[in-house]
């Protein structure tokens, strides 16, 4: 098992230290070094590499690593194994994905959700579940005081009436019970009009507004069901719903497939319409589709990520400055480790509500009959489900126990283990493999920003 | 340290503390 991750990145040698969260910038000297250290002693190191460094400049840097590695810095060990199941394991809902539309003014090609209806009936929930939906959370959330429901669908705007009846009746039922409620919100646009964009502006702490880039990669898969392109339709919706939303927190979110592995001009073409808050995902979809993503694009991806964290690192301190959501990661703290081994907590403290009321792990469970936990109306949830979400962590997942990028990727989503291998513990590859070169990057931006903050101390 | 600069300290072993870092 490798214990430290080096990487170089806009010419910084960057080392990770995997079990501690340490992150160093070392020189090319102890770069080098660490290809054979520990493994190699003093001796052999020399004759290795003698040719290029001299020999005290070698003892300088194994004498510096050595420090390190006494202080829990370099090389330290992974002791949080006991701590798998700390989080998950409470019992406790903290949040819940209300699917209040299984329908959509959309049909796009790629959607998860079979363009909305989950491969059943297209329904939207009534106020009587939703508001059962709200009770059920406030009954389960123990001491846990901050309650999240995220609205979701299909398209949660197609059952407006129902969003703004739980926001009333969920404040009321929070006030009444001690607990604060926030309130999430996934749209493709489409209805967004100024008295919606306000109420939401008013009562959602999050807002994530569905765009895929450019005019002509949103609309190959994002379409009306009559074929019709929509990025004219939502484009100026989009932009005022985000210049009405002030410092409030929003992300403009695309999906990019094999169409458009050159995605880093759609992240660029949202920043240069002025969206601040920008997120692109790989498609995920089985390997028999003419868009979804395979081994064999890997490496441009890698590269496509490279252009555009070059990019991003230019932008960084200007007025084009923007945050791409899978370049933020917290070095100087960030989340504690129990909750990084376990991830988003699905099947346990994240749920997932269907407008009939039927509870899953999460949305992306929605319709497989094989993953209904029970309903908002009964009181007991399938313990069995639960447990085996419980068991799915780092630790226990295929390959995860090794990698260097478990302590930030959580292990990944489960749906996607579930969907390709049928095995929640299953490794999807192609997921790791992106996650893995975002984190890279993500690593190099914080350090940048760092030494920045650092150099602008000084001539303070 | 000459070699090596420390950007962030051990924030896991500090921390032994919906759809990462």
């Amino acid at each position: 098992m490798s214990r430290i991750h080096k990487f170089i990145k806009k010419d910084i040698p960057i080392v990770l230290d995997v079990n501690s969260g340490a992150v160093h910038v070392v020189d090319r000297l102890v770069f080098d070094i660490l290809d054979y250290y520990p493994e190699a002693d003093c001796g052999q190191i020399m004759d290795k590499l003698g040719g290029r460094y001299k020999t005290e400049e070698i003892e300088e840097g194994l004498e510096e690593i050595r420090e390190l590695e006494g202080k829990g810095l370099l090389f330290s060990e992974d002791r949080y194994r006991d701590l798998a199941e700390q989080v998950t394991g409470s019992g406790v809902v903290k949040s819940l994905c209300l699917n209040v539309a299984h329908d959509c003014n959309m049909q796009c090609k790629y959607c998860f959700a079979s363009q909305g209806h989950f491969k059943g009936t297209r329904r939207l929930m009534d106020k009587d579940i939703a508001f059962r939906a709200v009770d059920f959370l406030i009954e389960r959330s123990g001491d846990r005081r901050v309650l999240e429901i995220d609205f979701f669908g299909g398209e949660p705007l197609m059952n407006f009436e129902v969003v703004q009846a739980v926001v009333e009746y969920g404040n009321q039922r929070a006030k009444n019970t001690g607990k604060k409620l926030r309130y999430t919100i996934t749209t493709n646009g489409l209805l967004l009009d100024d008295s919606i964009t306000d109420f939401i502006n008013q009562n959602m702490y999050n807002v994530v507004l569905s765009l895929d880039g450019r005019r002509e990669v949103n609309d190959r898969m994002r379409r009306l069901a009559d074929g019709t392109g929509t990025y004219d339709m939502i484009v100026d919706k989009i932009r005022r719903a985000v210049d009405r939303r002030g410092d409030r927190m929003y992300f403009v979110r695309g999906t990019f497939t094999r169409c458009n592995l050159d995605f880093s001009k759609d992240v660029m073409h949202m920043a240069d319409l002025g969206f601040k808050s920008i997120s692109v995902e790989p498609v995920v979809e089985r390997e028999d589709n003419y868009y979804s993503i395979r081994e064999e694009d890997l490496e441009a991806i890698k590269q496509e990520y490279d252009r555009l964290f070059h990019e991003y690192c230019r932008r960084l301190g200007t007025p084009e400055e923007f945050e791409f959501y899978h370049f933020k990661v917290s070095l100087r703290q960030g989340p504690c480790v129990a909750r990084r081994l376990t991830g988003c907590s699905a099947g346990n403290q994240y749920l997932a509500v269907t407008p009939e009321g039927d509870i899953y792990p999460c949305h992306q469970f929605v319709g497989d009959k094989d993953f209904i936990m029970g309903n908002v109306f009964e009181k007991k949830l399938d313990r069995g489900i639960s447990e085996r979400f419980k068991g799915v962590h780092v630790y226990n997942k295929e390959n995860c126990g090794q990698c260097w990028a478990r302590f930030y990727c959580s292990g990944g989503c489960h749906a996607n283990s579930y969907k390709f291998f049928g095995d929640l513990n299953a490794c999807y590859k192609v997921g790791c493999e992106m996650e893995k070169k975002r984190l890279e990057c993500a690593i190099a931006v914080q350090v940048i920003r760092m030494l920045k903050e650092e150099q602008n101390d000084k001539t303070v | 340290m000459k070699h090596i600069k420390t950007i962030n300290e051990a924030t896991l072993v500090k921390s032994v503390g919906s759809c990462v870092g």
